[in-house]
């Protein structure tokens, strides 16, 4: 393998931060935001519903910007940066939402599913290539197989098209020997660039980042003050210093990415992410992090321990999109809570 | 009586299972399963079973026009909209179990009755089955639908290469099915394919904003709908509700199948394919042709 020594810098602030508060951001905000990252010379600018185009729902929340808006505003604060955004084949269509965002100048699409389930992308992946869009695969969830069966998945995504395959550490589950192993077997089976998306879960979203780029991955994911869902993302302005520090080239200007960070912390953030007990909980059982918002709600509703919701679900091996059997979760330990005392 | 004759076009999850239920029904006798390809665990299914089978897809029914009365066709949309035409001129009563929407849709719980009329008959999609009754429910009892949406959740196992191939259709399909039989100003439909191994149950939870949300009424009227569905599809059961969370009505629903191809957790093969079955046997007591 040839040492790496640039990468391609991937900003999802505006679209996993949107998990954080509830899919709230506004036009503005998106605006302002686009505006710094433009200045950081930040290479590709990622804005959606916390689930990506078409992903507005009571299931997951529903977004106080729709989907028009947040890409148009976008479109008209980014030049140089790239537009990019991120669809969920089961939540957006490539009709409804796949041909708006062509049609309103997006740059690049991330095709995500579950790690398993990566044909449900082909059909979204090839609408990108025949129109020209830059296009990546994501695999979800990504430690819920195994390495092997890793490359596999992200080999049919090479095959349907993509430009590139990521790997999400959506549970924030991650410790630098599972990057290594996972991050390993992509570059051993494709001929695409490999990325990752780490969180922060367990405090190793840094660690995981440099570590998946020394295994050989040319694009890393990082948010401003790490604002994304669950305990955050790789926070990207450390990302960036560490990687200058490494040698390594992303075209990002230092400044302007701590003005960016400074900015995000005073107008976009609610509160810094943080590991929270909750959020190790919530990595330990390797629970998608954009539920976290809903357990809490749902554990003081109906008066529970979170933690124990955490570790069901993990047991049962709930994935992202079933937020609402945190329902029936919660109210299955609420009874049989009653039933004990 | 005179026997009905059905023939399953499409070899996979689907039209296994309507095969197996197929051959239980004291109305329907299957003369064809057909398919592209011989090696398919469908194929060696239907052929253990001991039907007739063919690998000749769609041309083998106009080759065999005057032995099938019914057609069911369980490929994938975009091969309906090709087989659609073909059937039509055949004159073949056909049922639709791709989410191709070529004819009206069909709910048996809800519209049986005014679907007997049409020659070719959508059975929209698994959770449209499963939720239509409801969102049929809350529209009966609420003037005023704003919002309606249906979140499914299928083992992974469950969802052969057409379905997969279908995701799209599937959503626009369903919420199609939604509207047009709720009169919600607007709908969503959501598809998770969950890979847990144990296979998970299919479920199926229905979220609605209405005006003035009335939930006993609600109750009235789907209570006795739900003993409909049950007639047919047996494993039908609401899990929660209809509650009130917040502003919304909230119903979750579980389709536990009968195992008849796939084990129990295959609810979503069960609720499309018992409906299926239940119209195809409205046709073979209406005389057939
Ligand atoms: N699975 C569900 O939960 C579910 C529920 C409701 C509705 N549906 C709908 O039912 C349909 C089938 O789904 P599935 O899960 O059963 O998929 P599947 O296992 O892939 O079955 C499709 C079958 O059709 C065959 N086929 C495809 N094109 C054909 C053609 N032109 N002529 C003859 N056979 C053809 C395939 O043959 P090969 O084996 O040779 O490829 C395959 O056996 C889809 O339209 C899906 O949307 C599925």
């Amino acid at each position: 393998m040839q040492k790496v020594t640039k990468v391609l810098v991937s900003d999802p602030s505006l679209r996993d931060g949107n998990h954080a508060v509830s899919h709230q951001l506004s036009a503005d905000q998106i605006a302002k935001y686009c505006r710094a990252a433009e200045k950081a010379r930040i290479p590709i600018v990622e804005v959606g519903h916390g689930n990506g185009l078409g992903a507005s729902s009571l299931q997951v929340g529903l977004a106080k910007t729709d989907d028009d808006v947040m890409l148009r505003t976008a479109r008209e604060n980014l030049v140089n940066s790239k537009l990019g955004i991120h669809i969920i084949p089961g939540f957006g269509t490539i009709k409804r939402d796949l041909e708006r965002a062509r049609d309103l100048g997006v740059d690049v699409v991330r095709v995500a599913s579950h790690c398993s389930e990566a044909d449900l992308t082909e059909r979204h992946i090839r609408f990108c290539r025949t129109n020209g869009i830059t296009v990546f695969g994501v695999l979800m969830m990504s430690h819920m197989i195994s390495a092997q069966l890793l490359a596999e998945e992200a080999k049919k995504l090479e095959n349907y098209g993509a430009e590139a395959v990521l790997l999400m550490d959506s549970a924030g589950y991650y410790l630098p020997s599972d990057v290594t192993e996972r991050i390993g077997a992509l570059m051993d089976n494709l001929s695409i660039p490999v990325g990752f998306h780490a969180h922060n879960n367990l405090g190793m979203a840094i660690a995981n980042s440099v570590t998946a780029m020394e295994c050989g991955a040319t694009i890393l994911d990082g948010c401003s003050r790490g604002f994304g869902a669950g305990a955050g993302n790789a926070q990207l302005e450390v990302l960036v210093a560490v990687l200058h520090r490494m040698g390594i080239e992303t075209g990002i200007d230092l400044y302007g990415m701590l003005d960016a960070a400074d900015m995000a912390e005073q107008e976009l953030l609610k509160e810094i992410p943080r590991i929270s007990s909750l959020s190790v909980v919530s990595g330990l059982a390797g629970v998608f992090s954009g539920f976290s918002k809903h357990v809490q709600r749902l554990s003081t509703e109906y008066n529970i321990d979170p933690r124990d919701v955490f570790f069901e679900l993990g047991r049962r091996r709930i994935i992202a999109g079933q937020e609402d059997l945190i329902i029936e979760v919660a109210a299955e330990i609420a009874a049989s809570k009653k039933e004990q005392s | 009586m005179q026997q009905y004759r059905i023939a399953i076009l499409g070899s996979g999850n689907i039209g296994t299972d309507l095969l197996v239920k197929a051959m239980r029904s004291p109305h329907l006798t299957c003369v064809a399963f057909i398919g592209r390809g011989y090696t398919s665990p469908g194929m060696n299914k239907a052929r253990a079973l001991g039907i007739t089978c063919s690998d000749q897809s769609i041309d083998y029914i106009p080759e065999h026009a005057d032995e099938i009365d019914l057609v069911f066709d369980a490929t994938s949309a975009k091969d309906h909209a090709l087989h659609a035409p073909i059937l039509k001129a055949l004159g073949k009563q056909v049922i639709d179990l791709t989410p191709a929407k070529v004819g009206p849709m069909c709910v048996p719980a809800v519209n049986l009755d005014s679907s007997l009329g049409s020659s070719n008959l959508n059975m929209v999609t698994c959770g449209g089955q499963a939720s239509i009754p409801v969102a049929f429910a809350i529209g009966q009892t609420h003037p005023e639908v704003d919002y309606l949406e249906v979140v499914s959740s299928i083992a992974s196992k469950s969802a052969g290469p057409a379905t997969r191939i279908n995701l799209d259709e599937y959503i626009e399909t369903t919420e199609k099915g939604l509207q047009a039989f709720s009169g919600a100003k607007r709908t969503k439909a959501i598809l998770n394919l969950n890979p847990a191994v144990p296979c998970i149950d299919m479920q199926t939870t229905i979220f609605a904003n209405v005006k003035n949300p009335d939930i006993e009424a609600l109750k009235r009227v789907l209570d006795p709908i739900v003993e409909k569905i049950k007639t047919y599809v047996p494993g039908y059961k609401i899990l929660v509700g209809p509650i009130l969370d917040g502003d919304r009505i909230v119903v979750m629903v579980k389709v536990r199948g009968r195992g008849d191809y796939l084990p129990e957790y295959a609810g979503n093969l069960d609720i499309i394919n018992c409906a299926a079955i239940a119209m195809a046997e409205q046709f073979a007591m209406n005389g057939g042709n």
